[in-house]
Parts: structure tokens; C-alpha cells; sequence
């Protein structure tokens, strides 16, 4: 072909519902010399587009899915496709009943209008042709709906080619890509090949869908995600829906508790399920367009897999597909993408400059998910935080085939599931230990996982501290709250501050920066005035060019040009791409100013802390642990015996004490030094659930992930800094722009005031809920955001339910009583604190020691 | 009246053939499986006849462990029993299935009025099973049929030919091929699917023999680009639809 | 010696066996053997002499009082045809017996092979004689071939009609010998026989019959779109359809709907207006014999399906056919 292009700006990959979002929204945002390809014939490619059911449920339990789902219908009504049918997900069990208005405190808090918990009576006059005898309760959701994503996608296609923006090259198939080597070890994109020919390019998208592995293996990244079957069948003609008028009269169903939707499609009822053994397939094994019976992601359905549902959903609609008449006329394996963690992969590449992933996308989010991603690739600042489907997420472990495929499998019959949000997963486990582990095991550690890593939440061999703490503890009678949780936390938490506890953090990721530009660098990326005496520990953020909170750390100055970045487990591999990212270029092909080695599986970290943390380490060492000699925020080089030990004097949990720092290999003989020293102190192992839970959040110390986010900016995290650095970084004219005006909403910390429900149970909430005005009217601050829980917890010392809430700052005074809802219940909270304020020790008496 | 039909389980190609490596088989791995489409429609015959007058319909076939995914089908949509001659994988012979075809009806003791095959298997193509059968019984045999009708212990069966159909009759017990195009099968409903769940199927496992036709291997021929004729652009492109009209034999 | 079966309709010769006579030639060639022919009721004289020009060196010619009773033309009936082939196999052992893969050459030769209990390959393309035969035939309707060992003291085969150019004028030209003979038949071999004929008629018919069938999809743009489909349809004699996008649309009611999901359509031909193509409407459309596409967009999905396409707008297109229909009839 003549007009084949050589080169492009862009090149997206897939012209499905992604890759035609993708196109749009770049162009709109001022893109132009784009390529669409897609290796099949348009507008239906073969792809999971071209199959999708096509239905939108607004609620998620995930705030950012949700809020792209919301973005998405908003699009798909602009662009006329979307057809609102109104949706019920109905409940068979008592505890999806629970679940239901559980799903609509998540509505709730994410601004979902139109929700209504309705009876199987009223259900029956939606929906005229279910048994409502079998059911219990429904969730009806007025907005709900379906889309034509096909017409969808060819108008934002042909929009962005009205732009002037676009070429589409449909047919043409990706038989290569060409990398070329970057400064230091990395790669950057340079070109596609094609059947076409090769067309050199800055950025290359793939928005392939389940195909989007192997693309990305071409140029050596990772996708990590794995096709994975969704069976539907289409029944009809129904007669009770032939004389309906268009796609949709009736509202879809979903039923829940046997994973299952039955849907109106014309005159079919389409029937998918979520409910058979997981299905997943290699990408090299879907078959070509020319091999398919009929298209490549439309595999042959495996009956007998869907067989139990039959009978499940002719319960339900016996009506409809109890009628002899009424046949399976189209039945699918559907072929789509699933995640490890079930959320999207989204962004650039860590493996890859300029190689974006915009991937395992559903119908419903893909216009919002677009939209977010040509932000991020234009200023680096989307509105909706896409940080949860951040491709950059991933750990090496967790892009390899075993896992993906594990926990895809493990996570496919969660689809409707009731997901506790501390559930854990059960496959692939024990992927990366701490030395401390088999000593953990031996005190009756209770791991959970963080990104591999297993940590200890609790430790069954302090049960004894539960009857020496007596009702300080706590216990939870609703089973729901209790789930995935011990009161021995509490009581951990207690002995914590009272004498003393040792704390594994060896799933900390740290990064090593060093060479002649690292102060500069380090300068750069963090708010904090960094140009500190070595040895200063700094807790710091780092901002995006909007101001958003890209990244919450602590950082040791421990040489003139050397510092030790310290993040969280779950921000690590993010963390670490914004910090390779910004590394400044060095010559061609040459080792730049600064390099950055990832030192977190040299380094084990054992956390000290609570009044007695002092006496014991200044037991097994000679170093000078006086607050003169080793004061806060700082940290030195210590002997403990033969082992060297960087000590940093920080805290999460508000008590004095230290977290040291030791190589792997001697983590154990140091965990044995402190637990020795310790016995007479009274020192208890002390889990996560204290350390990420109940003692910061006694101290309002804030989490990155629940109050931290791109969409709040520091100010209204009560994190703005007395002064502001003189040094430029990343995000400082935004950040002035914050200081210097009224935040829109302030971070909060609330007590629960009475914690009964009607029927006299102590209920706990589990964060995520919403926060409602006294009348129980939902509160939304001026940027449309609306005030939910962030966090909640129990404050065993305070004796206090808390939780932590951004309010506008007409609700944000010490004293306003508000309400949350939990289950479908409204309970009174009163705002105990605003901004940093700790409700623990506000002097922080107890971190001086 | 009773009637039996013979079926094959076939692979469900859609597109472009790959074989498996030893050129034995097509590769399935990733198709799924069907009844071959001429006998699907003698399955829906089969049931329609017994709608009308009575009796039951017993499905057979010769084929692997998997083959019963198809005789289910056959039983979602009225077929009550079925039949399945169990093989170890390797393909019979047109001799060799007529054999064990013959066998498994006379020791089924049922004396069917009416045994329906396909026109030929989709796979095979061998064209010669329902004869080679018809004439293990002494039985009458029309093959390629697109029309059938029974009337007392009269079979009249009508085969297209261009511009017409000729009309054949036979006498009860008969064997009828059937042609794709003879019905338009029903779907299997939700409650056929489940009854045939519970439906029988009787299993034995007849012998292989070597009837004298043995494959040695596959192979796909040479590709032929699809290529679609372009009749013009836009109003002045319809005196050549007109021509095709007329080519096609439809004005 | 080779023999090949003649098959006629009526006095009209089947040109699908002449493929089977080159077949057959090159078999006789490879193994030296004389080139016989067979043919049942009657054999002209120009048929002779194109006999001739392949090299067959006698024709047998069979009847029988049955099957030509009241001096009408022979009509069909597969077992009295076969057992005049089976008469000669018995008389003259022949190494191998041809046929056209015709609907009745496999037929005929079906029954062949059931009265001797020989096996029979049907479809050949091309053959090597020996002592079994290794032949190459078509299966799956020739998307796959097949190489197989053929047995037996009388090889039967058919052969793939469309599949071997016809060759005759490398032969030496034969003068071909002419052996009638009367076939003696069993109550059996005329129980299965045509007793009529009917011709096809026509009519306004629903779309799952229709010899013609019209389907609009998007391109159509609105309810009333439809209306020059319908005169179009009309005109042929046809119904009309939609995708389901149009049903879904409410342009057309759901029982109009030709797809997966709706109605299976096996027409001679379906011109499809506007239709993008998408798969669940062409697994409904894929029935029909001839698809012509009507459409703007040349790189439609529905383009990779056709046979025929028109490249343009609907709204000008289906028009100008039904006029030019118009004017073609007067």
C-alpha cells in the first residue's frame, strides 16, 4: 500500500473499544500523526469488543474503577450508544443480602445517584418474568444500562480522524517491534513492523486486549494478564420479548450469588456466567481470523463447564427459559483478559520507553480508562488516580506466567464474589520471605501478603496478652467484622505502647541513589528541603506536575551524594519508575550523574518501637542510643555485636524507637539479639495489623493509597510544610498554587460515637464507607468529591472506634457531628481532629521518649 | 413408528484447516466439536417424524469417549436414547462402520422403520455408510434427500435437482440419507439440555477392522485468496448486479 | 481393464465424466490395461465418438425391460443402474471402476461397492496405481485432501467433480466397440426410483426460504430506510432482513433479525446493504449460496465474507438496481 506511513508520532495497536478511546482522547488533547492498526477488519476486528456483552454496572467496591466506569457512561451518552435499561442485582443468601447494601454504601460514597434496595415484589414488577419466590432482595440501579461499543468506537475513531489526527490501517498485522538501548541498561521504542511495512514511532499503544502479552514480549516488556473464558449463551426467540420494541426494555439481572446475568438482547435473553472452573488460554493459542469458526475470542463453548448453570438460571427466569420453544442459539467460550489482581494495565512499560500498555479492560470503563491515559501521557496528570492499574505495580514475580495465571484463576469466580477487602489470596503464596520468617512461624505468625512479601498481621502466641489487656481489646461480634481479623492486633497494640514490640518491615522496596547529581535529583523529585546534614531521615512526598501526591516516603541522607529512598510494598515498583524516569540523561549511551540500584532484597528491616524500645537496644549495643547522642530523624551506623546495622529513629506507630536496618543474611541474628534482649522489657512481636492499622492511625499518620492520592493534593492532606523549599521539584508551582488557596476538602480524623446497630450488635466499619450529614445526605466538597472513609481502625489506647475522612472545610472543625453508613445503617461520628493533629499524643511526648 | 439416526462428531471448523503435526488429524485442540451438519438435520427429521407420528427416535454413533457431547445434543432436542459405539480414536472405514453399525442394530433388538443418515459425513465424505447399511438389511435406500414424508408404510422422499426435485417412495423399513437444507434444526432449549442429562446411553466397543479404505495422511491444499468481485462504485454498478441477477438464474 | 461409468439424465451426458475418463486414462496408461466405458439405456453417436477420442475402446451399453418400459426415457433408480456396472465387474473383472463424483455418481457407485462389498473411495483427484491404489481425494468438501490406500480386487472410486482439467487430445483416437447388453434385475434393485418430477415454483416466501434475500444493517439509517429494500425484494421475488443492530435500533421487528440470534438464512443469494458485517450476522448469512455487499466502506468486514460487492451508498444503489430491473423487463 502506497499511503502506508513510515513514520508516526503515535502508534495504537487494537482497534477495539480501547484502542478507539485511545485515538480519540489523544486527539482531543491536541495528539495528531496517529496510527491505528489492528490485524482484522473493522469495525469488529475479532477481538473481546466484538463479543462483550455490552451491559454497564455503575457500582464497584473500587473507587477508581468506579469513577472510570462513571467517566464511560458519560461519554458513551454523548456519543449516543448508551441505553439506559436500569439493572438489579438480585440476592439469593442472607449474606448477599448484607452484600448488597454493602455494595450501595460503596455507590454511596462514590456518587452513584438512582440506587434503591427494593423487594422481591418490586423486583417482579421490573421484571415481570422472574421468580421472585427464590430471591431476597434486590439492588436496583436506575443508571445502569447498555452500549453499543462498536458503534461507539467507530464514531471516536472517525472523530479523531475529523481531527485531522488519525490514519486507521485495518488488516495489518504487528510482526515485530524494534527497541533501541537508552542511556544506562534501559530501551526505548523506535518502530513497529507490520505486513504493511515498518513505521517508525516516539510512542507505540498497545490496546490489544488479550493479545496485548505477546505484542509487548516483541519488544521485550511484560503485559500481565491472561486470556480467560466467559461463557454465554443468547436464548430465543423469546415470545415474551418479541414484540419489544428495539435492544432493551427490561432491566438486566444479575444473580449474584450464582454468577450469573441474564440480559435482554432483542429478542434473545443472553445468560454469561462467572461461575465455571477458570478457563484460561496462552495469547499464541487464540486462533487467527482466518482460523476461527467464528471469531478469534469467540471460542468454542464448552458445555458441560456451563451445565450447573442451566439450572440455576431457568430457576430464576423459568418463564423464559423454561419454554420449550425458546433455544440456545448462540453460545460462547468468550475470550477475555484477566489480571492477577483484577484491576487494568495501564501506562508505560517499566521495560520499555515509550511502549504503553492500555490493557484487560471491560466495556464499561474503556472510554474513562482512555481518557485518564491520554492525560497521563500528555501532562502526566489524569483527573481519575489510575494508580491502582498502574502497569508499573507489578513486581518481577508477579509478571511471570505462574502467577498471572494463579491468582487470574484464583480471582475469575470472584467476579460477583463477596470479597472482603482483607481477603487474602491463596495461590502462589510464600513468594518472598523475610529472614525473620521461620521465627515468625514459630510464634504463630498470621501472614498476609503484600505484593509477595509474607508479613505477619498478628501473632496467635500472643493470645495470652488478650487476658492481661482484658476489655481494652475489644471483640467484634459481627462475624463480617471480625473476618480476617483477631483482637490480639489490639492487644499486640497495647503491649506495644505500654513496653515495647518488634516489627518485621523487610517488604519495604529501597532504592539506593547515588553518583554526582544525587542531591539534585533527590532535590527535584521531593518536596522536602533535602540538602539536610547526613545522616537526616526525611519524611517527604513526592508530587506530579499537578500536584497530586505521586509517592509518600522516607529518605536517608547517609553521603554527601548518597541517599536511601524507603517506600511501602505496595508503591515500590511504582515508586521506583517515577524515580528511573526522571533520572537526568547522561551522555549518548553513557552512565548518567546519578544511578539508582534497587537494594531491597539486600536490606531487611526490623522495627524497634514503644517506651522501652530505648533500654532494649541500648542493652545489645555500645553505640550511645541517648535522644542527645541519637536524636529523632536522624541515623547512624551501629554495632549490634557483629552485626552492622543502619538504625534510622523514625515512627509509624507514634512511639519512640527505631527502625534498623540489617543485610538479609544477618536479619535473623539480629531478629534473635532483640527478641533476647527484649524478654525482660516484655517485648511482644507485633504484626502489621498494628503497624499499618491501629497505631498510625491513633496518630493520623496517613497511608499512601487510602488518604494519599494524585486526586488530593498535600494541603488538603494537612501535609503542606511550614516553608517551602527554595529548590524547584516536581509539582512546586502546583503546590504553591494549593498553599495560597482554600483546599476544597481537609483530611479529617472522626470517632464512631455509638457503633450499635438497630439490632444491638457493635458493628465496625472496614473503610470505604460513606460519610453523611446528619440528615444522612451525602457530602461532596467543591471539586465533586465525595467525603468517605479512608481508613478505619480500632485506637485501643484511645479506647476509640477512628476513622479518617477528607471533609469540606465547612464540616473539617473539631466537634461536627456526622454520620456513616455501614450495611445499610447510619451511625454517629464526631470530626475528633483535622489535618495532621494527631487524637494520640499531640505533643508526640511518647516519639522524644 | 422407530427411527434411528446415525451421527458423526465432527470437528467445528470455520475457517482455515490446520492439521496436526503426523498429518492424522485435524488439529482440534482449540476448535470444539459438532454433528456433522447433514446429520444434524436428520436429527431434527428424526424428531419432527416422531412429533408427528409417534414412536421414538434412538441416536447412534461410532466415534471417541467424546462423542457422547453429541449424542446429548441430539437427546436436548427429542431424540430419547442413544447409541454409542465407543472408539479407541482411530477412524473406521466405511466398511468397518458399516459393520459396526449393522452389529450394534441387531443387538439392539429395536426394529426401526426409518434409519436416517446423512448425505455423507462432513469429514469423510465417504458417501456410501447409509447404502452399505440399507443393504446389510435388505432395505430400500434414497440418498440426498432435502424432502420427506411417511405416510402409512410409504417413505416419500424428494431430492432437488437444479430447476426441480424428483420424487422418490419407499416402502417401510427404509434407510434415508439426508441432505442440509432438508429442515432448519431447532436449538436445544434449557430444559431439552437438561433431560438429556438424564437420557441413556448404551456404550459398547466394537472392533476396528481394516475395510480396505485406510488413510495415510492429510493434507491442506493450496490456498486460494478469497477475493471479492467488485461490481463498481455507487448507481452506475447496477446494470452488472443486474447481469449477476440474471447469471445466478433469480430474474 | 478400466472401466468408466458414463452417467446420463435422460440422454444428457453428465460433463463430470469425462473428468472421470481422464482419470481413468491415466490409470489404464499407468498400468497398460484397455479403457472400457459404461453407460446405462442409450448411447449416441456423438457420444461414441468423443468416447473415441479418450481412447475407450468398448462401451457397454446396458438396459432392461424395467427400466425402459413404454418406450419413455430411462428413469433413475440407483440399484437397477448399479447392478448393470456389478454385471460387468462380474463378467469382465475389471482392476477399477470410475465414476463422477456426482451427487448419483456417488450414489451408484455407493451401491456398487454395497452389492460387491468392495471398498470405494469417493472424490479422487488423482491416483497411483498398484497393487492397493494410493489415491488423493477431497474431504470437508474439498478444504482438505487426504492420501489413502484403496483395496480391492476391483478398485471403486469416484472423482471430485471441478477438479481435473479434461484431457483428450494426447490419446490416439479409438474406434470404439459397442456392447449392448441387458441388465437382469431384482424386485430389489427397482424398488428405489424416481416416480415423478416437479419443478421448482416461486412465490413471496419467509426469509429462512427465500431464494433472494435483502438485509439492511445500520447503513440503512431509519425505519423508512427499508423501503427500497422492500421494492427490491420484491422485484426479486425475495424477503427482507436485518442485522441486529437494526432490530435493536427498532427499525425492524426482532423476527426480521438474520443472525446467530436470529434467523439462519440460506438463499441463492443475499445482497446485504449496509451491513458492517459483524460475525454474529454473517454465522446467520452464512447459508447462502452468493453474498453481494452493498456498502460504503471497502474495507467492511463484510467485504472479506462477498463475493460481490458494490462499493457505495445504499440509498443510490438499491434504486438504481430495481430500475435497471424495471427496464430490463419492459
Amino acid at each position: 500500500m502506497n499511503n502506508f506511513p513510515s513514520h508516526a508520532h503515535v502508534v495504537v495497536i487494537g482497534a477495539g473499544i480501547v484502542g478507539n478511546s485511545m485515538v480519540y482522547h489523544l486527539a482531543k488533547l491536541g495528539w495528531r500523526d496517529i496510527v491505528l492498526l489492528d490485524k482484522g477488519p473493522l469495525p469488529n476486528p475479532g477481538g473481546s469488543t466484538g463479543h462483550a456483552s455490552n451491559f454497564i454496572y455503575l457500582v464497584d467496591h473500587s473507587k477508581e474503577m468506579t469513577k472510570f466506569t462513571l467517566d464511560s457512561v458519560k461519554q458513551y451518552k454523548e456519543l449516543g450508544v448508551f441505553t439506559t435499561s436500569g439493572g438489579i442485582e438480585v440476592s439469593r443468601t442472607p449474606e448477599r443480602v448484607e452484600e448488597l447494601k454493602r455494595r450501595i454504601t460503596s455507590g454511596k460514597s462514590w456518587g452513584i445517584e438512582g440506587m434503591h434496595l427494593i423487594s422481591p415484589a418490586e423486583v417482579k414488577q421490573l421484571v415481570p418474568f422472574i421468580n421472585e419466590k427464590i430471591i431476597l432482595s434486590g439492588f436496583y440501579t436506575e443508571g445502569i444500562g447498555t452500549v453499543d461499543s462498536l458503534r461507539g468506537g467507530t464514531l471516536m475513531r472517525e472523530a479523531a480522524q475529523t481531527m485531522g489526527a488519525l490514519q486507521v490501517f485495518p488488516n495489518t498485522e504487528i510482526t515485530g517491534m524494534q527497541v533501541e538501548p537508552t542511556p544506562g541498561s534501559g530501551k526505548r521504542i523506535r518502530a513497529v513492523e507490520t505486513t504493511k511495512g515498518a513505521i517508525q514511532a516516539e510512542i507505540v499503544i498497545i490496546t490489544c486486549g488479550l493479545w496485548s502479552p505477546r505484542l509487548a514480549r516483541m519488544a521485550g516488556a511484560y503485559i500481565p494478564l491472561t486470556p480467560a473464558v466467559h461463557q454465554m449463551i443468547s436464548v430465543g426467540p423469546v415470545p415474551q420479548l418479541m414484540d419489544t420494541v428495539g435492544e432493551i426494555k427490561y432491566p438486566i439481572i444479575r444473580d449474584m450469588d450464582t454468577n450469573m446475568y441474564e440480559r435482554q438482547h432483542g429478542s434473545d435473553m443472553e445468560v454469561g456466567s462467572y461461575a465455571h472452573r477458570p478457563i484460561l488460554w496462552e495469547p499464541d493459542d487464540v486462533p487467527s481470523i482466518e482460523k476461527a469458526a467464528l471469531s478469534p475470542t469467540e471460542a468454542p463453548f464448552t458445555k458441560e463447564d456451563f451445565d450447573p448453570q442451566l439450572e440455576q438460571a431457568l430457576e430464576l427466569i423459568p418463564d423464559i427459559l423454561g419454554n420449550e420453544q425458546v433455544g440456545i442459539r448462540y453460545a460462547i467460550n468468550g475470550l477475555l483478559s484477566l489480571t492477577p489482581d483484577g484491576f487494568p494495565v495501564l501506562g508505560e512499560t517499566p521495560e520499555v520507553k515509550g511502549l504503553w500498555s492500555v490493557a484487560a479492560i471491560w466495556i464499561k470503563e474503556a472510554p474513562g480508562i482512555a481518557r485518564a491515559v491520554a492525560e497521563w501521557m500528555t501532562d502526566g496528570n489524569p483527573e481519575i488516580d489510575p494508580s491502582g492499574s498502574d502497569i508499573a505495580r507489578f513486581y518481577p514475580h508477579q509478571k511471570t506466567k505462574t502467577h498471572v495465571k494463579a491468582r487470574s484463576a484464583e480471582g475469575f469466580n470472584k467476579t460477583y464474589g463477596i470479597v472482603h477487602p482483607r481477603e487474602q489470596w491463596n495461590s502462589n503464596r510464600n513468594v518472598r520471605l523475610s529472614p525473620y520468617y521461620e521465627r515468625e512461624k514459630v510464634l504463630g505468625a498470621v501472614f498476609y501478603e503484600a505484593m509477595g512479601w509474607e508479613r505477619p498481621t498478628w501473632y496467635e502466641s500472643n493470645a495470652k496478652l488478650l487476658d492481661e489487656f482484658g476489655d481494652r481489646v475489644g471483640k467484634r461480634d459481627a462475624e463480617w467484622d471480625a473476618r480476617w481479623w483477631s483482637p490480639i492486633i489490639n492487644a499486640e497494640h497495647l503491649a506495644m505502647r505500654e513496653r515495647v514490640g518488634m516489627v518485621d518491615l523487610s517488604a519495604f522496596a529501597i532504592f539506593d541513589v547515588q553518583g554526582a547529581g544525587a542531591l539534585d535529583f533527590i532535590q527535584k523529585m521531593a518536596v522536602n528541603q533535602m540538602d539536610t546534614p547526613i545522616g537526616r531521615v526525611t519524611y517527604t512526598n513526592f508530587l506530579n506536575a499537578h500536584g497530586g501526591i505521586k509517592a509518600d516516603l522516607t529518605i536517608m541522607r547517609l553521603g554527601e551524594n548518597y541517599f536511601r529512598v524507603v517506600t511501602g510494598a505496595f508503591d515500590g515498583a511504582r515508586d521506583k519508575k517515577w524515580l528511573i524516569d526522571h533520572l537526568p540523561a547522561g551522555p549518548e549511551h553513557g552512565e548518567g550523574p546519578v544511578t539508582l540500584t534497587d537494594v531491597t532484597s539486600a536490606w531487611s528491616t526490623l522495627g524497634v518501637w514503644g517506651p522501652k524500645a530505648r533500654e532494649v537496644l541500648q542493652s545489645i549495643t555500645e553505640a550511645d542510643f541517648s535522644d542527645k547522642a541519637f536524636p529523632f530523624a536522624t541515623c547512624q551506623w551501629v554495632d549490634f555485636g557483629t552485626v552492622n546495622v543502619l538504625a534510622s529513629r523514625i515512627s509509624y506507630v507514634g512511639e519512640l524507637g527505631w527502625e534498623l536496618y540489617v543485610p538479609f543474611e544477618q536479619g535473623a541474628r539480629l531478629w534473635d539479639m532483640v527478641r533476647e534482649a527484649g524478654q525482660k522489657f516484655g517485648i511482644a512481636p507485633v504484626g502489621i495489623g498494628v503497624y499499618a492499622v491501629t497505631g498510625r492511625l491513633e496518630k493520623s499518620y496517613r497511608l499512601y493509597g487510602a488518604e494519599l492520592e494524585q486526586e488530593y493534593n498535600l494541603v488538603e492532606a494537612g501535609m503542606a510544610r511550614a516553608k517551602v523549599k527554595e529548590q524547584d521539584f516536581i509539582g512546586k508551582a502546583a503546590y504553591m498554587k494549593q498553599r495560597a488557596n482554600p483546599p476544597a476538602a481537609l483530611l479529617c480524623s472522626l470517632t464512631v460515637d455509638d457503633n450499635t446497630s438497630a439490632s444491638g450488635i457493635k458493628r465496625f466499619m472496614q473503610g470505604r464507607e460513606p460519610i453523611l450529614t446528619l440528615d444522612g445526605g451525602p457530602i461532596e466538597d467543591a471539586r465533586g468529591r465525595r467525603s468517605y472513609v479512608t481508613s478505619a481502625g480500632a485506637g485501643p489506647t484511645l479506647g476509640k472506634y477512628i476513622l479518617m475522612s477528607y471533609l469540606p472545610p465547612a464540616y473539617a472543625k473539631v466537634g461536627t457531628k456526622l454520620k456513616v453508613e455501614y450495611f445499610g445503617e447510619q451511625y454517629p461520628v464526631t470530626v475528633a481532629a483535622v489535618g495532621a493533629t494527631p487524637l494520640l499524643d499531640p505533643e508526640n511526648k511518647r516519639i522524644k521518649g | 413408528m422407530n427411527i434411528l439416526v446415525c451421527i458423526k462428531r465432527v470437528p467445528a471448523t470455520g475457517g482455515k484447516i490446520t492439521l496436526t503435526p503426523d498429518a492424522q488429524e485435524i488439529d482440534a485442540r482449540m476448535l470444539g466439536f459438532t454433528i456433522s451438519p447433514h446429520e444434524e438435520c436428520a436429527v431434527e427429521e428424526a424428531v419432527r417424524l416422531v412429533e408427528k407420528h409417534g414412536g421414538a427416535a434412538t441416536v447412534l454413533t461410532l466415534g471417541p469417549n467424546g462423542a457422547t457431547e453429541q449424542l446429548r445434543d441430539a437427546m436436548s432436542i427429542g431424540v430419547e436414547r442413544a447409541i454409542h459405539l465407543e472408539t479407541d480414536g482411530r477412524e473406521f472405514d466405511p466398511i468397518a462402520t458399516t459393520n459396526a453399525i449393522v452389529n450394534a442394530i441387531r443387538g439392539d433388538g429395536t426394529n426401526y422403520d426409518v434409519l436416517l443418515f446423512g448425505n455423507e459425513a462432513a469429514d469423510t465424505g465417504d458417501f456410501q455408510v447409509g447404502v452399505r447399511v440399507a443393504y446389510a438389511f435388505g432395505y430400500p435406500c434414497v440418498t440426498g434427500i432435502k424432502e420427506l414424508a411417511v405416510n402409512g408404510n410409504k417413505v416419500t422422499a424428494k431430492r432437488e435437482v437444479p430447476g426441480g426435485w424428483e420424487i422418490f417412495e419407499v416402502l417401510m423399513p427404509a434407510v434415508i440419507t439426508v441432505k442440509e437444507g432438508i429442515n432448519l434444526p431447532r436449538y436445544p432449549s434449557l430444559p431439552g439440555r437438561l433431560k438429556a442429562k438424564k437420557k441413556p446411553i448404551a456404550t459398547s466397543q466394537p472392533a476396528w477392522q481394516d475395510g480396505g479404505l485406510e488413510k495415510i495422511k492429510l493434507m491442506t491444499p493450496p490456498e486460494e485468496a478469497h477475493q471479492v468481485e467488485i461490481l463498481g462504485k455507487g448507481a452506475e454498478a447496477a446494470p452488472k448486479v443486474v447481469d449477476l441477477l440474471e447469471r445466478l438464474g433469480l430474474l | 481393464m478400466i472401466l468408466t461409468y458414463i452417467e446420463q439424465d435422460r440422454e444428457k451426458v453428465n460433463e463430470a465424466s469425462f473428468e472421470a475418463l481422464t482419470l481413468a486414462r491415466q490409470l489404464a496408461e499407468q498400468t497398460n490395461a484397455p479403457l472400457h466405458a459404461i453407460t446405462i439405456g442409450s448411447a449416441a453417436d456423438e457420444l461414441v465418438e468423443r468416447l473415441g477420442a479418450f481412447g475407450v475402446r468398448t462401451l457397454h451399453v446396458a438396459s432392461s425391460e424395467a427400466l425402459s418400459a413404454g418406450n419413455t426415457a430411462v428413469e433413475y433408480a440407483p440399484a437397477a443402474y448399479a447392478q448393470s456396472i456389478v454385471e460387468i465387474i462380474h463378467a469382465q473383472k475389471p482392476a477399477a471402476v470410475l465414476a463422477a463424483g456426482s451427487e448419483r455418481g456417488n450414489e451408484i457407485m455407493a451401491h456398487v461397492a454395497a452389492k460387491t462389498n468392495l471398498p470405494m473411495a469417493a472424490n479422487c483427484i488423482e491416483v497411483q496405481a498398484g497393487d492397493a491404489y494410493i489415491v488423493t481425494r477431497q474431504r470437508w468438501g474439498g478444504s482438505l485432501f487426504e492420501q489413502a490406500k484403496l483395496k480391492g480386487a476391483t478398485k471403486l472410486l469416484t472423482v471430485a467433480p471441478n477438479s481435473i482439467p479434461v484431457v483428450t487430445n494426447s490419446f490416439v483416437a479409438q474406434t470404439v466397440g459397442t456392447n449392448k447388453f441387458v441388465t437382469t434385475l431384482s424386485e430389489n434393485d427397482l424398488r428405489t426410483r424416481i416416480i415423478s418430477r416437479v419443478e421448482t415454483s416461486s412465490g413471496k416466501v419467509s426469509l429462512g426460504e427465500a431464494r433472494v434475500v435483502v438485509g439492511g444493517g445500520r447503513g440503512v439509517g431509519s425505519a423508512e430506510g427499508f423501503k427500497i429494500l422492500e421494492e427490491l425484494a420484491d422485484l426479486l421475488g425475495g424477503a427482507v432482513g436485518g442485522s441486529r443492530v437494526v432490530t435493536g435500533l427498532g427499525w425492524r421487528p426482532h423476527a426480521d433479525q438474520i443472525g446467530q440470534t436470529g434467523n439462519r438464512i440460506q438463499p441463492e443469494l443475499y445482497i446485504s446493504c449496509g451491513v458492517s458485517g459483524a460475525i454474529q450476522h454473517l454465522v446467520g448469512a452464512k447459508g447462502a449460496k452468493h453474498i453481494l455487499a452493498i456498502n460504503t466502506d471497502p474495507d467492511a468486514s463484510i467485504m472479506y465474507k462477498a463475493d460481490y460487492a458494490v462499493i457505495g451508498d445504499l440509498h443510490q444503489v438499491v434504486p438504481a438496481i430495481s430500475a435497471e430491473m424495471r427496464k430490463r423487463r419492459g
